[in-house]
């Protein structure tokens, strides 16, 4: 069988590269760390690859505003190569910053527009969190939606968030209308039996509590929360897992593995 | 030599005694008189006087912060008690006592110990672990956002700069502050609030630390009054080598690579400012400016080269900027630079600024000529700056140039070891400690008292400050600093471990960061708090299942001035207190770095910080599995108390909130808690510990009631059967903090095998863990029930600081 291959995109102040590296190993994949540079040098190496991933971190300092330089770079730069792959099927995730790039480029949430219509914004509680949630899964979304990256998934899982600005605001209520109807808004904090949460289980204030979307193929998703820091039990704080062994982070990034084998 | 419009010639051949201290004084020089003595005997053979640059590079590679000539100096000691006098002189205190008992200790795991720009222990058959602990006292003061993230930034660079540089993992940070919610009215004039320093401080090392991509996972916040002028930011960074990266050397004819920042004006004389008392005519200028972005590409792209061999040395640029990194690589061959290749960050630095600065984010490499090409081109890739500022000779001296003029021409062995030693003389006068008058305390008075320590700023929770800290990323930190038993909650653990699977692939070794320190111990006895400093970093670790005979520690001494007879006193009683526990306990220290100076000065009053040792441990775990947090996890689950609780409350919380006179400082009994440590470690790998906590600020009360609230549970305990030495009130064994204990949950099918790992230790089951979340603490003899639900004891010890 082949190896599935993915490309974890780096520049300056990326910074979570190596634990997502890491994390589709695990799944079995083979993952390489690629700086912006390179590709940019080679443009088609990016169809090389089966998964394209971009990760956590402060990529550029987030200077000006979260993600904003390198979505502007990468939209600049390599805008006709990323889009093509995106539309082409192929899985693509942007995890925390990686999910504040896609935003800001417009390559979620439809990347036929490619047009930013949403933002995330500072966190309500005006700094920087880092802590474990629960996420929610809403049975319309597991039966309905077409989002490749959440599949067997239960109600409700936990994983860690970590960032300054994560609250999720579109740009207008037509567009986030849309996004409910066609079951985009896969992740929402919630609380352990799946009920709406306060601060600080939902830890930023977004919209409607959205923590991650896909477009309506379902292969490109953006999320705020780390799945590749719950891949193992052991990095739970209670290390609670699957199969005494795995996180739900693992299920996540498996997902898109399989989904290309 | 040839003065220039930018290099100026330095009259001293000629100056008096009076003259020469003027001068050290007017250009932030911080030298001795016999220091300034020495230079111009130098100069007097050259016949010549020094350039400013000459001076300059004497300046920073003498000043206490590079040379830590107060303790490598000579001390004459004299110890008081009561009529009796004891004296002794010291040659270099540091190594006939700390160093000395890891050189006695010789583990044969320590791979680089006190000689490179951070200790290095064993991890496994290929890696070691480096760990490296600073401070950035003084910037912080002056800045606190910019003094506190170049501390951290600047600490990482150590870690990048040990060996041939090592990947960070982990973060820790201590710092003492004043009390937060003093009023604006009663701080002095020229003086931040406490409060805003805080602030800024956990804002800096926050946002430096979230941008490396490093988790900030171990740290202290302690805060009293004396730390008001002069707050203390310790920044620690634990990082991963390959042993075959451990030895760096720089051979003659190596070419000088600087990377990363650009050079600037700014942390100009940061070394010798050090060395001087802050007063409200501080020169800004003297703090660093940071940008974590531009090191975090140092950090990543360095790796690569190290791993591909393009370069045979590296060191950081901290303190004294590229004068005391290319001074220290080329010690041994002498360098030639040229100053005007340094790129810089806008025109107008002259030779000595270039020189001096501390600007950020720089390291200095030694390439082999043949390396030349592929080492820039790699930087070069991802946007590093690298250029050739010289190279390194086999003349011995230090050469640099400017626009073809000799600037300075020193013999690097001057430089290194002209120095003269002076002798400082030292005395401490040991008090004579008392038991204080018996406390009592009623049952409600008891609740109140309890909810008040827990609500105290240093025993209360630094949740505030925790969150804001990445302290996951890297996905490696397994036990995190806030535990619980589900994903709710925030329980104050003892340890951090750091899985490091990423890296070391298919590993189950983990490596754990602990700290211990108490101020309040040092107001009253040295040599009591440097040893309690010790066993509490050990007791730290031991509690989330390290193995004491894989731990090394690291000191970090914050004292104020040495030229103060009784301040060094208390320094020497500190120190030697380290060796006497580091031998006691097996447990080598590795690295180490002293803060001296710390005081301030307001008009004529001068005020001196209360004497701080930190003591930060690391040590190596066989099988992550086998770490335990503290929240108590099910209810009909045993309590044991481990260790003796004696009538310690010198310097204690209670004492503090009460008012308590007098009181011993806890003592630290080696033996005893040594033996209770190593059989702790084998309890919790056999399987047979649910939680451990370790019992400090506050005493025992405080540590069961955290275990309570954290797991969200209840506990019942019998106060009557606790062991103590002697007859101990209530309030005397709930809140005493004698050192060696421990409080574990047992399931009690576990409880026959646990009774005898501890067989022959002191130790009691004091009660159960209780479903029913209330925090019962009884004695039938004394007719004392302290009862109180566990919710509400978290809501008093996490309300103290939120903002």
């Amino acid at each position: 069988m082949k190896k599935v291959k993915a490309l974890i995109l780096k520049t300056a102040g990326t910074n979570c590269d190596y634990e997502t590296q890491t994390a589709f190993e695990l799944c079995g994949a083979a993952a390489d760390v690629v700086h912006i540079n390179s590709l940019v040098e080679k443009k088609n190496k990016i169809f090389e690859y089966d998964i394209l991933v971009f990760p956590g971190g402060f990529s550029y300092g987030d200077d000006i505003a979260s993600g904003k330089i390198l979505a502007n770079e990468i939209k600049n730069k390599l805008g006709d190569k990323v889009k093509k792959f995106s539309l082409s099927g192929k899985p693509v995730i942007g995890i925390c910053n990686g999910f504040q790039v896609l935003v800001k480029m417009g390559l979620l949430p439809d990347p036929e527009l490619f047009e930013q219509t949403s933002t995330l914004y500072y966190n309500d509680s005006d700094k920087f969190e880092c802590r474990w949630t629960y996420f929610k899964i809403e049975k319309k979304i597991r039966n309905e939606s077409s989002c490749i990256w959440t599949k067997n998934l239960p109600d409700v899982i936990t994983l860690p968030v970590a960032h300054g600005e994560g609250k999720f605001i579109s740009i207008n209520d037509k567009l986030l209308e849309e996004l409910n109807k066609n079951n985009q808004i896969v992740f929402r904090y919630s609380t352990k039996d799946g009920k709406t949460p306060q601060y600080p289980l939902t830890p930023n204030g977004s919209v409607e509590q959205i923590a991650g979307i896909c477009n309506t193929k379902g292969n490109v998703f953006g999320l705020m929360p780390h799945p590749e820091r719950y891949v193992l039990a052991l990095q739970h704080p209670s290390r609670e897992g699957f199969d005494g062994k795995y996180g739900w982070g693992k299920i996540i990034l498996q997902n898109a593995v399989d989904f290309v084998k | 030599m040839k003065a220039t419009t930018n290099c100026q010639t330095i009259e001293i051949l000629s100056l008096s005694d009076k003259q020469l201290r003027e001068l050290s004084t007017k250009n932030v020089l911080s030298l001795s008189l016999a220091e300034m003595k020495a230079v111009q005997d130098y100069f007097r053979k050259l016949k010549r006087n020094p350039t400013d640059v000459e001076i300059e590079t004497i300046a920073q590679t003498w000043s206490e912060h590079c040379k830590h000539k107060t303790l490598t100096g000579i001390i004459d000691y004299t110890e008081e008690k009561g009529t009796k006098k004891t004296k002794r002189t010291y040659n270099n205190l540091l190594k006939e006592t700390i160093f000395k008992a890891t050189m006695e200790l010789n583990k044969k795991w320590c791979l680089s110990v006190f000689k490179d720009n951070a200790g290095i222990i064993e991890f496994d058959a290929k890696n070691g672990v480096a760990f490296k602990v600073e401070t950035h006292n003084h910037p912080s003061a002056l800045e606190p956002y910019g003094g506190s993230a170049t501390g951290i930034g600047g600490v990482i660079r150590d870690i990048l700069g040990v060996g041939l540089g090592a990947k960070p993992l982990a973060n820790t940070d201590v710092f003492c502050f004043g009390n937060p919610h003093t009023k604006d009215s009663q701080v002095p004039e020229g003086m931040r609030h406490p409060k805003t320093i805080l602030k800024g401080v956990v804002s800096g090392v926050r946002d430096y630390g979230n941008k490396m991509g490093i988790p900030t996972v171990n740290g202290a916040v302690y805060f009293d009054e004396g730390y008001m002028a002069n707050p203390l930011v310790y920044c620690g960074t634990m990082g991963i080598i390959p042993k075959s990266k451990i030895n760096k050397k720089v051979n003659s004819g190596d070419l000088i690579l600087v990377v990363g920042g650009r050079t600037g004006r700014d942390g100009i004389h940061g070394a010798t400012f050090s060395s001087i008392q802050l007063d409200q005519e501080c020169d800004v200028n003297a703090v660093q400016i940071g940008n974590p972005i531009v090191e975090k590409k140092v950090l990543d792209t360095m790796l690569k080269a190290r791993d591909l061999n393009l370069y045979r040395a590296v060191t950081d640029c901290g303190a004294g900027g590229l004068s005391s990194a290319i001074g220290e690589l080329g010690e041994k061959t002498g360098a030639l630079v040229y100053l005007d290749r340094v790129p810089l960050k806008y025109d107008g630095l002259v030779p000595w600024e270039i020189w001096i600065s501390e600007a950020q984010e720089r390291m200095v490499f030694a390439v082999h000529p043949k390396n030349k090409k592929r080492i820039v081109a790699l930087f070069n890739k991802e946007n590093v700056e690298a250029v050739f500022v010289g190279k390194f000779t086999k003349d011995k001296k230090l050469t640099l140039k400017y626009d073809s003029d000799v600037v300075a021409s020193i013999d690097m062995f001057f430089l290194h070891y002209g120095i003269p030693k002076p002798i400082r003389p030292a005395v401490y006068k040991i008090k004579e400690e008392n038991v204080q008058k018996p406390i009592k305390m009623n049952s409600a008075s008891l609740l109140k008292v309890l909810k008040d320590v827990l609500a105290d700023l240093n025993v209360c929770s630094k949740e505030w400050i925790i969150r804001q800290y990445d302290h996951e990323v890297q996905g490696q930190t397994i036990v995190k600093p806030l535990q619980c038993n589900s994903i709710e909650g925030s329980g104050p653990g003892d340890a951090a471990v750091i899985f490091p699977y990423t890296v070391a692939k298919g590993t189950k070794k983990g490596i754990v960061l602990s700290n211990g320190l108490n101020p309040q111990y040092g107001k009253i006895n040295t040599y009591k708090m440097a040893a309690n400093a010790v066993e509490e970093s050990l007791r730290n670790a031991v509690a989330v299942g390290a193995n004491i005979e894989k731990m090394s520690v690291l000191d970090n001494f914050c004292w104020g001035n040495p030229n103060n007879p009784k301040i060094l006193g208390s320094l020497v009683r500190a120190a030697n207190a380290c060796y006497d526990m580091s031998k006691a306990f097996n447990i080598p220290f590795i690295s180490g770095k002293d803060s001296l100076h710390n005081e301030y000065c307001i008009g004529t009053k001068k005020y001196s910080i209360p004497p701080v040792l930190l003591i930060s441990a690391m040590g190596v775990i066989e099988n992550v599995v086998h770490t335990v947090t503290m929240p108590l996890k099910n209810g009909g689950n045993k309590i044991f108390v481990l260790g003796i609780t004696r009538n310690e409350l010198g310097g204690s919380v209670l004492a503090k909130i009460k008012n308590v006179k007098g009181g011993v400082v806890p003592e630290v009994y080696p033996k005893e808690s040594k033996e209770i440590m190593e059989r702790i470690y084998k309890a919790i790998n056999s399987g047979l510990v649910q939680s451990c906590h370790d019992c400090s600020d506050g005493g025992l009360v405080v540590a069961i009631s955290e275990m309570a609230f954290a797991g969200d549970k209840g506990v019942k305990i019998d106060i009557d059967v606790i062991k103590t030495k002697g007859e101990l009130s209530v309030a005397e064994i709930l809140f005493s903090e004698s050192n060696g204990r421990f409080v574990v949950e047992v399931n009690p099918e576990n409880e026959f095998k646990f009774k005898g790992i501890f067989k022959d230790c002191i130790f009691a089951e004091v009660g159960c863990v209780t479903e029913d979340k209330n925090v019962v603490f009884e004695s039938v003899k004394n007719k004392i029930k302290v009862k109180e639900k566990s919710k509400n004891l978290l809501n008093a010890w996490r309300n103290t600081i939120t903002w």
